[in-house]
């Protein structure tokens, strides 16, 4: 190479870099993708999820999980042909992480090098991960899974904000006696998951800062899994060595740190297609093409382990001690009387919302991706904090019941833990049933008229009948009773309801 | 007192129905009429009545005190309020200008303040420019032994800063019937001790305030050679004119009550002559038909010149909370231009029209709270009659507005009434209902707004 073509590298007079629009697609299409499928997690109103919430369905795991055999071959087969693409514009903790790298790139140009695979660790994690699946570790497998990951980060430190922002709408609209906006309830269900999610999100913004894909090609179970596919890729990024002159600017600028220029090799289980290398490279070497059935580079198969340069993570699963906050409630006005906050009752068996079929299939299927939780408008779903259910969803009455006309949490459910209902099926099942608490109950402690849960329950399931003084207590007919808990919720007892719901293990349809 | 939900606070925001907004439209039109848009007043004279045992003059307009102005508390708890004695003082001053003498309060209204904020505003001009009214309100048992009612009607004075009261009177008899009325006025010799504090001149005039049960009523005009009742006060409107019985099944029409006074020349004094804000707070179509017939005027001047026209009306009390309604109310009175034979048929019909929609009849007046529960028991109803006078109680889901009335009525309930607050936590304990001075059978009510809401959120109608 003569020193004319080296200036060249600099600044071009003579650049010989290939015009691709393959990038500004895939940032374009990546863009798209995170705008679609964030706001699942913040709209309350259920309006995102009719028209986007396959955005959720067509994630790897949630696909794995629920068994949803299409989606998984199709994305098997968009990696076979183009790498994997997945991790570029479907998966959005990849895009997040693309994100904080391109602000490490604005603090440092050519920032990443070529590093060679920390494959013991992957098979290790993707182990831990079969494992943890087959045993239902669901908590291991929630904290792995990249989508789930994403989930927590939207719904626990983005909610908030957007919840702020609509209300602050809300009281303008008051003010303009406009409807367009109403005020939404921001409930704070422990700090479990807001931990989890401030350290996943922390660490992932350093480790996407100053190396690009880590996570995505050490951690990541499912850039593992992919991996395996993307090798065979018909559609890969190639060296022409006639072309490079060994700068290693396309090195430089690889975040899935796969480009071994040395070698002239690139390791295709680690390149997420990006197509940043091409338009890098001044002498147009690097290109994206068919290559057929050609095996993978069988440079890869004694590589030795090298830990040295990359940092990486075990998540540590901090178990927030997640006292329950109970939302401090305002008082309004003088001559208002004082409502006390409602407490969790000590329940037998916990709640599972309906279409879960069983507290099993709940804990088998969900990666605690927080969805459910984020779509409940009527403050039901909350995350558990103990560590075999942690942050996977459970039915609890304090702040809300399970109203018939709802079906969000089982629309929204991406892998099959909350199976899909229509109003009708929803009031048919069963999904515990009321225990009437005598010591709690107003007309016997207070001496007056009540009946406000058989007013209030939606299968008169409650009859009111005559006891000891001509006190009308509840009767529960627990086999027509769903365990939807709008007795527990309008009970006027305080702080614990003279009614409450025990969950099923198994429901029932009745 | 919620200024959300008091009196035409919200039409006002609404933009119609208020006289402010119309008279200012009128006056940009009319600009070289040099037509004043809020009522610089003055424009006429007050118009005055003529108290028959005394003589004085009394206004015609006469200031209610328990709807007195409330900002919050300076470093207090959010919502607490406390009342704004500032206000209170410039609308006092504004009504003493304008010719208004009167002024009612109570010590239980505005919870337990009124007389105190009262008399600290009137005591800011001479004490024979105004004429002052309270009551022995002996509600509470615990206030109804002879030392206790004696201790309270003590207190009044001291609070209002005088050392005699022109109009006393027994407070809200009716309730509770017959019984309660000897509990509270005859067993303990209370009624015995205020007609001697009138011969003693520390009551110029003694009377009593009227709701409910109708037996108590013409009990005590029965007694009229005994008592000899100065003046009495009673609930007069152009819907109570004909339509009391319906609403209140053991209380009768206004005009009943009237003419009851008129026959033994007793002064009347009328109270609710808005209903609460109801006849101010009316249906657009209402509004649009009263606005047809007297453009320039308030849909309130229509309320209060109907009771104004009754010629033995001495006075007609409007708790005014802001500035604009007391100037409205001035302007009306100023001076009374009293109904004739064609506007009264056309009221009358105005108040058919209005019972077809089935508003609650609550004025908001709290007597009924706290609920031990917790409701906001006003803040439900005047939900509910809100959007029945906007139209937004949808009936069916063919409805043309639907979509858009299921969602005003349901985010304004959120908005109206904060959610542990509202009508599904009603377990009918019942123990609202007698204090309702308006005999409203409130569970039954926040029941048939709770399976109303219920249908809408499922969008079974």
């Amino acid at each position: 190479m003569n020193k004319n073509e080296k200036s060249a590298t600099k600044k071009s007079t003579k650049r010989d870099s290939i015009k691709t629009p393959l990038r500004n697609i895939r940032i374009i299409l990546a863009l798209i993708s995170i705008l679609l499928i964030t706001p699942l997690f913040l709209d309350f109103t259920g309006t995102w999820h009719s028209i986007f919430g396959w955005m959720a369905k067509i994630q790897f795991l949630p696909a794995i999980l629920s068994l949803n055999v299409l989606v998984i071959i199709g994305l098997i087969i968009l990696t076979l042909l183009f790498g994997r693409l997945y991790c570029s514009v479907i998966c959005p903790l990849g895009i997040l992480q693309d994100g904080f790298g391109w602000a490490g790139k604005k603090a440092k140009k050519n920032r990443y090098s070529y590093s060679k695979p920390l494959n013991i660790l992957r098979y290790t994690f993707l182990g831990i991960m079969l494992i943890a699946i087959i045993l239902g570790i669901n908590s291991m497998v929630a904290l792995l899974a990249p989508y789930s990951a994403y989930g927590r980060i939207a719904s626990s430190l983005l909610k908030p904000i957007w919840i702020w922002g609509n209300n602050l709408l809300a009281t303008w609209a008051e003010q303009r006696n406009s409807y367009a906006f109403y005020q939404v309830e921001y409930w704070q269900y422990g700090y479990g998951v807001l931990i989890v999610a401030g350290i996943t999100l922390i660490v992932l913004a350093i480790l996407a800062w100053r190396n690009g894909r880590t996570y995505c090609n050490t951690i990541c179970p499912v850039g593992t899994v992919l991996g395996f596919f993307s090798r065979f890729a018909l559609f890969r990024i190639v060296i022409d060595k006639s072309k490079c002159v060994d700068c290693k600017l396309c090195s430089r600028n690889c975040k899935a740190s796969c480009i071994d220029i040395p070698n002239h090799n690139i390791d295709y289980s680690r390149c997420v297609s990006c197509f940043d290398c091409i338009g890098k490279c001044n002498k147009g070497a690097l290109s994206y093409k068919y290559v057929g059935l050609k095996a993978a580079n069988a440079h890869q198969a004694n590589e030795k382990i090298d830990g040295s340069r990359r940092q990486f993570i075990t998540s540590a699963a901090i178990l927030g001690t997640s006292a329950a906050l109970s939302a401090a409630d305002k008082t309004f006005d003088g001559g208002l009387a004082v409502i006390e906050d409602k407490k969790k009752p000590n329940r037998k068996t916990r709640i599972a919302p309906p279409g879960a079929i069983s507290l099993r299939n709940l804990n088998d299927h969900c990666t605690a991706c927080q969805l459910c939780i984020s779509a409940c408008p009527n403050g039901v779903l909350r995350p558990m904090t103990d560590i075999e259910n942690f942050m996977q969803p459970e039915s609890s009455y304090e702040n809300g019941y399970c109203r018939p006309e709802c079906t969000r949490c089982s629309d929204v459910c991406p892998t099959g833990a909350i199976r899909p209902l229509d109003i009708a099926e929803k009031s048919s099942i069963q999904i515990g049933h009321a225990v009437w608490v005598k010591s709690n109950c107003v007309p016997i402690t207070d001496d007056v008229e009540c009946g406000n849960c058989a007013r209030h329950c939606p299968t008169g399931a409650i009859t009111m009948v005559e006891y000891k003084n001509g006190h009308m207590i509840p009767t529960v007919n627990t086999e027509r009773c769903i365990g939807c808990g709008a007795c527990e919720n309008l009970c006027p007892a305080r702080p614990f309801s003279a009614i409450y719901v025990e969950g099923h293990e198994n429901h029932r349809i009745i | 007192m919620n200024n959300n939900i008091s009196r035409r606070g919200f039409l006002k925001r609404l933009g119609i129905g208020t006289s402010v907004a119309s008279l200012t439209l009128a006056g940009c039109k009319n600009a070289t009429k040099a037509v004043s848009a809020s009522p610089d007043l003055k424009e006429g004279e007050m118009t005055y009545r003529t108290n028959p045992k005394t003589g004085e003059k009394v206004s015609i307009l006469g200031y209610g005190c328990m709807r007195w102005p409330t900002k919050p508390v300076e470093g207090g708890a959010e919502g607490e309020e406390e009342i704004d004695q500032e206000m209170v003082n410039r609308l006092v001053d504004t009504a003493l200008e304008n010719g208004v003498n009167y002024f009612d309060t109570s010590p239980v209204y505005c919870q337990g303040k009124s007389e105190k904020a009262t008399g600290i505003a009137l005591s800011r001009h001479p004490r024979e420019s105004y004429y002052i009214a309270t009551k022995l309100s002996n509600f509470n048992p615990a206030t109804q032994s002879r030392e206790a009612s004696i201790e309270m009607y003590k207190n009044s004075m001291k609070e209002l800063q005088t050392d005699y009261i022109d109009y006393m009177l027994l407070h809200a008899v009716g309730g509770g019937g017959l019984e309660t009325l000897n509990q509270r006025y005859f067993d303990n010799g209370i009624l015995d001790f205020l007609m001697k504090e009138r011969e003693a001149g520390r009551i110029k005039n003694l009377g009593f305030s009227y709701h409910g049960d109708i037996e108590v009523f013409d009990y005590l005009l029965s007694k009229h050679d005994e008592y000899k009742w100065d003046f009495v006060q009673i609930q007069l409107n152009y819907m109570d004119w004909k339509h009391t019985a319906e609403e209140e099944p053991l209380s009768t029409n206004a005009n009943y009550l009237y003419q009851e006074l008129a026959k033994r020349e007793i002064p009347a004094v009328i109270m609710e002559p808005l209903l609460g804000g109801r006849l101010s707070k009316v249906p657009d179509h209402i509004a649009n038909r009263l606005k047809q017939r007297n453009p320039e005027e308030s849909v309130a001047s229509w309320a209060f010149r109907f009771a104004g026209t009754h010629p033995d009306v001495l006075t007609v009390l409007s708790g005014m909370t802001y500035m604009e309604h007391l100037e409205d109310n001035i302007h009306t009175y100023s001076p009374l231009n009293p109904l004739t034979e064609e506007d009264l048929v056309f009221l009358q019909e105005t108040a058919d029209i209005m019972k077809q929609y089935p508003t609650v009849p609550c004025n908001d007046c709290k007597y009924c709270m706290p609920c031990p529960y917790g409701i906001d028991i006003p803040a439900n109803l005047l939900h509910y009659n809100k959007c029945v006078n906007e139209d937004n109680i949808p009936t069916s889901k063919q409805s043309p507005k639907y979509a858009e009335a299921r969602r005003a009525f349901l985010v304004g309930y959120d908005r109206s009434v904060p959610k542990l607050r509202q009508a599904s936590h009603c377990i009918g304990c019942r123990k609202c209902v007698h204090h309702c001075p308006q005999e409203i059978d409130i569970p039954a009510e926040l029941h048939r707004i709770d399976e109303y809401v219920e249908k809408l959120k499922q969008q079974i109608i």
